[in-house]
C-alpha cells in the first residue's frame, strides 16, 4: 500500500470535511424537480488533481460516508464506493495537469475534463448502477436511466466548477522560482 | 554551559525563492533563558523559528549553510520527531494546531503518537491541563472554548512532551488585551517553574515586557542587528530603524526629552525610575502640547436604538443597545471575543434580524432592506481577505458587486479605475490577485466594498496578526479614506489602534454597551477596563508618576502629538 | 450547529457499549440485512432494532427529522421502481400472479408487491440500526474504533480531522455566503444552470483556496507532535471490551451467518419464493 505524508492525511480529512458541508448544505436546486446539483464533485475533483488519486479515493469514501451518516438514511455503499471512485479516476489525471507547477489553462484543462467526464460515466452510469444491481437487487432501466442522469449532470458540475475552482488555485499558487524579494 | 540551540555562521534559503531568507546568524541561546526575537514582517524571525523546530526543511523544502547545533546535536543529522522532543512549538494559528476532537484529545495527542498507554495518557493529560488553567474543560470541543483557552490547549499540548524549549510563534495576535497579559504571565510562570528555554517571537514589545526578558534578538533583512537587553534596546534608536513600535510610556518620556538610560530600569513601567527634573520635563511636555481639537458636529447616520438579539438557539447575543455613529467619524467598537460585537455587525448588515429596537440610516428604519440594499450604503469589509477574494483578477473582484447589479460594462469599468485609484491600486489592474501582498489583498477588499460606493464602510479586526508596519500601511490607508468623507466603523480588540485611530470607542461586554466615549477616556478608566477585558495603557500610569492627575488629559495629548509627529516623518 | 451526527447523551447500555463493537455490529447486521431477500427475516431484524431503540432510551421525536428524510427517501425509491420496471418481481420470482388489472406492463402482479415490501422491510431492517448507532456513539470516539477495527491509524485519524473541522468549515461557509450576498451573489432559481454553477463557485472558491492553505499549516502542527512516527498509536478514547461489546459484535455475527444460512438451506438463494 502507498505510504501516506502526513500532509496527504490531512487533505484527505479537510477534503471529506468539504464533501460533507457541500454535500449536506449547500443545496442548489437543479432543473429536474426535488433534486439538487451535487455541487462537491467539483470539489473532489480538485483534490484529485492536486493530491492524486489515493487520496480523492478516500475523501469522497469517508465524505459521502459522513453525509449518508448525517442525513440517516442508512449508507447506501453502492453510492458511497462510487464517489471514492470518481475521485480516484479523476486523480489519475494528476501528473498530466500538473497543476502543482504549470499554469492551468488551454490543453489542460481539455486533459482535465476528458478525465472527469470519463470518471463520471464509469463511476455513474456503470459502477453505481452495477452496485445497486448486485447489492439491492433493483431493477436494471431503473438505476442505468438514473445513473445516466447523475453522470451527466456531475460531469456538467464538474466541467464548471471543478474547472473555475482550478484555474482559481493555480492563480493563486506561486510557481516555481517566481518569488524574489521586492 | 554549553547552549541548547546554537547558530553558526547560519544561512538559509528556501527552494521556491531566489534569494536566501537568513544570513551570517550567529546565535546561542542557552537553557533557561527567555529569548524575545522581534522584527517587522519579512525580516526572517518566522524563517528562524522553523529552522529551530525542523518545518524548514523538513516541510519547507530549502538548504542553508552553516551549522546549527540542537542540544549538541547537529539539526542536519536529526529528524523532525527527534527535534520535537527537545522543541516543543505553539503556533499562532491555534485553531490549525487544535487537532483533537475534544480538549483532552488535543492535549493528549503527541502521546497517542508515542503509543502511551491510557491509564498514564489520563494522569499526564490531567495534570498538564490543570497546571494551564483549562483542567475543567477537557470534555469541550474546540468551538467552545475561547482563543485564549485554546492557545493553552496547545501549550498544554506539547508541556507532554517534557521539552526543553518552550517556542511561541506570535502568541499574541489573536488575543484581547487581557488575555494577552495573562497569557505572557503563564508563560512566566511555567518557565520560571520548569526552567524550560523560552523563545518568544513577537513584535508587540511592549506587551511581551509585561514580564522579565533576559534578551531580546531584533532581526532586519534576515540579519541579526540587535541581541541585547530589553533596557539595553529600549535606550536605542534601533526600534524606531526597524519599524517595531517601542513601548508608549518610553515614546512618550523621549518626546518630553527626557534620555532614556538603562539605568533607569525602562523595561517595565513598574520597575522605571525617574528623577524630579525627568518629570518635571513631562509634566512640562504636558502643558505644553496643544488640546487636540473637538470634532465638528455632523448629522448622524447610523442610529441603533433599544436593540435586542437572542440567537435560535436562546443566547442573548444583545440587549438594549443605543448609540449612534456621525457622519465622518471613525469609531471603534471593542470588547473580548463574544462580547457581541460581531454580533452588532451582522445586525447592521441584515445578516441577522434583532427581535426588538431599530437600526437607522441617515434617520431611515433599515428593517425593510434587504443584505443585498444595506450592502449599497454601508459595506462589510471581513477580517481575512482570503476569504473574501474570488475573482483570479483583480479588476473583476473589485467589480464583482456592480457586474451582478446588472451595471453596463462602460460603467463598471469607470467606476473600478475610479476605485483603484482611490486605494492606491492602480498600477496593479491587471494583476491577478495572487500577486499581491496581504496588505495590498486587504485593499483589494476594500475596493471591492467601496465600489458600491457606500457612506460608510465597517471592518472587522483590519489589522489582525499584522506587524508594525503592515499595520500603519492599513489604518493610514483607512484614515485617508476617512478624510475623504467615509465614515468608518472598526470592530477591534487592539487598543493602540483604537486609541490611535478612533474618534470614539463603543465598549461591548456580555451583549451590553458599556460606554460610548473617547478612546483615551475609556482606556483610562480602571473599572470599565476590567469590565471589558481592556488593558489600561502604560501612559496612565507615567501621568501617575509624574504626578499629572488628569491621566485622560494626558494620553489624548499624547496620542494628537505622536500622530502629528509621524505623519511627519512620512 | 454542533451536533450534526445528532449523537445524543443519556445514560444508556447502548450509549455505554464501545464505538468498535457497535461499528462491527453496525456492518455485519448491514451486510446481513443487505444481501437477503426473505421479508420474515428482515421484519425479524426490525423488531429486534426496535427493541434495542428502546433499550437505549432514544425516542422517536429525537430523530423524527432523519426518519422524515428516509421516508421521502424510499418513497421515491419505489416509485421510480415501479415506473421503471413494473414486472421486476416477475423477472425474479418467475411467474405472474396479477390482482389488478391497470394497463399492459403496469398491472400489478403479487409478485411486484412482495419485491416492493422487502425493498421497504429493507428500510426498515436497516435504517434503525443506523440511527441507533449515530445517535448512541460519541463522534470522537468513532476514529479509534475504525483503528480497532482494522483501519489504519492514519486514514482513521483522517475521519478524526473531517469530523474535527466539519463545523469550522460551515462557519466559514456561512459566513463567505453572506458577505458575498451583500455584493451580490445569488443562488436563486430564477438564474441559468450554468449561472447558478458560477455564482456557487464564487462562493467556493474562497472557501476552498482557504481550506487548502490550512491543510499545509495543520499537517506542520500534526508533525511537530510526532503524527506519523511510529507504526501504531494508542487512543485517549481507548476503553476496554465488556460483555455488553462481545453481547453486540455475537449479534451482529449471528445475523450475517443466519442470513447467509437461510439463501444456503431454505431458500437456495436471497429471495425467498412462496409462488413456486
Amino acid at each position: 500500500m502507498k505510504k501516506f505524508s502526513v500532509k496527504d492525511i490531512v487533505a484527505i480529512g479537510i477534503g471529506a470535511a468539504l464533501f460533507f458541508v457541500l454535500g449536506r448544505f449547500v443545496a442548489i436546486p437543479s432543473p429536474v424537480p426535488n433534486t439538487n446539483i451535487s455541487i462537491q464533485y467539483g470539489l473532489l475533483s480538485l483534490v484529485a488533481v492536486v493530491y492524486g488519486p489515493v487520496v480523492a479515493l478516500i475523501s469522497g469514501l469517508i465524505g459521502h460516508a459522513l453525509v449518508d451518516f448525517s442525513f440517516g438514511w442508512g449508507i447506501w455503499w453502492s453510492w458511497v464506493i462510487t464517489s471514492g471512485i470518481v475521485g480516484c479516476i479523476m486523480g489519475l489525471s494528476q501528473k498530466k495537469v500538473d497543476i502543482i507547477n504549470e499554469p492551468f489553462a488551454g490543453k489542460r484543462i481539455v486533459t482535465f475534463n476528458i478525465y472527469q467526464i470519463i470518471a463520471n460515466l464509469i463511476g455513474w452510469a456503470v459502477v453505481a448502477p452495477v452496485l445497486d444491481i448486485v447489492i439491492y437487487a433493483e431493477p436494471a432501466n431503473k438505476v442505468f436511466i438514473q445513473g445516466l442522469f447523475a453522470a451527466a449532470s456531475n460531469a456538467v458540475t464538474t466541467a464548471v466548477v471543478g474547472t473555475l475552482l482550478c484555474v482559481a488555485y493555480s492563480a493563486a499558487k506561486p510557481k516555481k522560482d517566481s518569488l524574489s524579494k521586492k | 554551559m554549553e547552549p541548547v540551540i546554537s547558530f553558526k555562521n547560519f544561512g538559509f534559503k528556501y527552494t521556491v525563492q531566489k534569494e536566501p531568507t537568513l544570513y551570517d546568524i550567529d546565535l546561542d541561546i542557552f537553557p533557561g533563558q527567555k529569548v524575545l526575537i522581534a522584527g517587522p514582517s519579512g525580516c526572517g524571525k518566522s524563517t528562524l523559528a522553523s529552522c529551530i523546530n525542523g518545518l524548514a526543511p523538513f516541510s519547507y523544502s530549502g538548504e542553508y549553510t552553516g551549522s546549527l547545533k540542537i542540544k549538541g546535536v547537529e539539526a542536519r543529522d536529526s529528524d523532525i520527531f527527534s527535534r520535537s522532543k527537545v522543541i516543543g512549538t505553539v503556533l499562532q494559528d491555534s485553531d490549525a494546531q487544535f487537532v483533537g476532537l475534544t480538549v483532552a484529545e488535543d492535549i493528549a495527542f503527541a502521546l497517542e503518537n508515542d503509543e502511551v498507554l491510557v491509564d498514564e495518557m489520563r494522569r499526564i493529560v490531567a495534570e498538564t491541563a490543570a497546571s494551564v488553567g483549562v483542567g475543567t474543560h477537557l470534555s469541550h470541543a474546540p468551538h467552545e472554548i475561547s482563543g485564549g483557552q485554546k492557545q493553552r490547549v496547545s501549550l498544554a499540548g506539547v508541556l507532554v512532551d517534557d521539552v526543553d524549549v518552550l517556542m511561541f510563534d506570535e502568541p499574541l495576535a489573536n488575543l484581547d488585551p487581557a488575555t494577552g497579559e495573562s497569557a505572557i504571565e503563564l508563560i512566566d510562570e511555567i518557565g520560571r517553574k520548569s526552567g524550560k528555554t523560552v523563545i518568544i517571537i513577537e513584535h508587540r514589545l511592549e506587551d511581551v515586557l509585561h514580564r522579565d526578558i533576559d534578551r531580546v534578538v531584533l532581526m532586519d533583512d534576515g540579519r541579526i542587528i540587535a541581541d541585547m537587553s530589553p533596557a539595553e534596546l529600549l535606550c536605542s534608536d534601533l526600534l524606531i530603524k526597524t519599524g517595531i513600535r517601542e513601548p508608549l510610556y518610553i515614546t512618550a518620556l523621549k518626546y518630553a526629552g527626557v534620555s532614556v538610560t538603562p539605568e533607569m530600569q525602562p523595561a517595565h513601567i513598574e520597575t522605571l525610575i525617574l528623577n524630579e527634573a525627568d518629570k518635571a520635563r513631562v509634566r512640562e511636555w504636558f502643558y505644553r502640547v496643544e488640546k487636540p481639537a473637538a470634532a465638528p458636529e455632523a448629522e448622524t447616520m447610523l442610529g441603533v436604538s433599544g436593540l435586542s438579539f437572542a440567537y435560535s438557539n436562546g443566547h442573548q447575543a444583545l440587549s438594549g443597545i443605543s448609540f449612534g455613529v456621525k457622519r465622518g467619524e471613525m469609531t471603534a467598537i471593542a470588547g473580548r471575543n463574544g462580547a457581541g460585537k460581531s454580533t452588532m455587525c451582522k445586525l447592521i448588515c441584515g445578516f441577522e434580524k434583532q427581535q426588538e429596537g431599530t437600526i437607522s440610516f441617515l434617520g431611515e428604519d433599515t428593517a425593510e432592506l434587504s443584505i443585498k440594499e444595506r450592502a449599497e450604503h454601508i459595506g462589510y469589509v471581513m477580517q481575512n481577505p482570503n476569504q473574501m477574494i474570488s475573482k483570479v483578477f483583480i479588476k473583476d473582484e473589485v467589480g464583482l458587486g456592480l457586474v451582478l447589479r446588472g451595471k453596463p460594462q462602460e460603467e463598471v469599468d469607470r467606476a473600478v479605475e475610479k476605485v483603484l485609484d482611490i486605494c492606491n491600486l492602480s498600477p496593479f489592474v491587471e494583476w491577478p490577485v495572487s500577486a499581491l501582498s496581504y496588505g495590498q489583498k486587504k485593499r483589494v477588499t476594500i475596493a471591492s466594498i467601496l465600489s458600491l460606493e457606500p457612506e460608510m464602510i465597517m471592518l472587522d479586526e483590519p489589522t489582525a496578526g499584522q506587524d508594525f508596519r503592515r499595520y500603519t500601511e492599513i489604518m493610514e490607508f483607512l484614515v485617508e479614506l476617512n478624510r475623504s468623507g467615509i465614515t468608518v466603523l472598526l470592530i477591534t480588540h487592539d487598543m493602540h489602534l483604537m486609541l490611535e485611530y478612533c474618534d470614539r470607542a463603543l465598549v461591548f461586554s456580555e451583549g451590553r454597551l458599556l460606554a460610548d466615549d473617547t478612546p483615551a477616556a475609556v482606556l483610562s478608566d480602571p473599572d470599565l477596563i476590567k469590565r471589558a477585558n481592556l488593558k489600561k495603557t502604560s501612559l496612565y500610569d507615567l501621568s501617575r508618576i509624574c504626578g499629572i492627575d488628569d491621566p485622560r488629559e494626558f494620553t489624548a495629548r499624547f496620542i494628537d502629538f505622536d500622530r502629528k509627529a509621524r505623519r511627519g516623518h512620512d | 450547529m454542533t451536533n450534526l451526527f445528532n449523537y445524543i447523551d443519556r445514560p444508556s447500555p447502548v450509549h455505554r457499549m464501545t464505538g468498535a463493537a457497535k461499528l462491527v455490529c453496525l456492518l455485519l447486521w448491514s451486510f446481513g440485512a443487505m444481501s437477503s431477500f426473505d421479508p420474515r427475516f428482515l421484519f425479524a431484524l426490525f423488531v429486534l432494532a426496535v427493541v434495542l431503540f428502546k433499550i437505549s432510551k432514544i425516542k422517536v421525536k429525537d430523530i423524527s427529522f432523519m426518519l422524515w428524510f428516509t421516508f421521502v427517501f424510499c418513497m421515491l425509491n419505489n416509485l421510480l421502481i415501479y415506473l421503471f420496471s413494473p414486472q421486476h418481481g416477475t423477472e425474479i420470482y418467475g411467474t405472474a400472479h396479477e390482482i389488478l388489472h391497470i394497463a399492459g406492463r403496469y398491472n400489478i402482479t403479487q409478485e411486484q408487491l412482495l419485491y416492493h415490501l422487502n425493498v421497504i422491510l429493507k428500510y426498515l431492517a436497516t435504517i434503525p440500526i443506523v440511527l441507533l448507532f449515530v445517535t448512541t456513539t460519541d463522534p470522537s470516539e468513532f476514529a479509534a474504533s475504525l483503528n480497532r477495527i482494522g483501519v489504519s491509524y492514519k486514514i482513521s485519524y483522517a475521519v478524526a480531522l473531517a469530523l474535527r473541522y466539519i463545523p469550522d468549515i460551515q462557519r466559514e461557509y456561512h459566513d463567505i455566503t453572506l458577505s458575498l450576498q451583500a455584493r451580490g451573489v445569488e443562488l436563486s432559481k430564477k438564474a441559468s444552470l450554468v449561472n447558478r454553477l458560477k455564482s456557487a463557485s464564487q462562493t467556493l472558491i474562497p472557501l476552498i483556496l482557504s481550506s487548502m492553505d490550512r491543510i499545509e499549516i495543520i499537517s506542520n502542527a500534526m508533525e511537530l507532535r510526532s503524527f506519523g512516527k511510529n507504526k501504531k498509536r494508542t487512543w485517549y478514547r481507548h476503553r476496554a471490551f465488556s460483555a455488553w461489546d462481545y453481547g453486540a459484535m455475537i449479534l451482529g455475527l449471528v445475523i450475517l451467518l443466519v442470513s447467509v444460512a437461510l439463501a444456503a438451506f431454505v431458500n437456495h438463494g436471497r429471495y425467498y419464493n412462496p409462488f413456486v
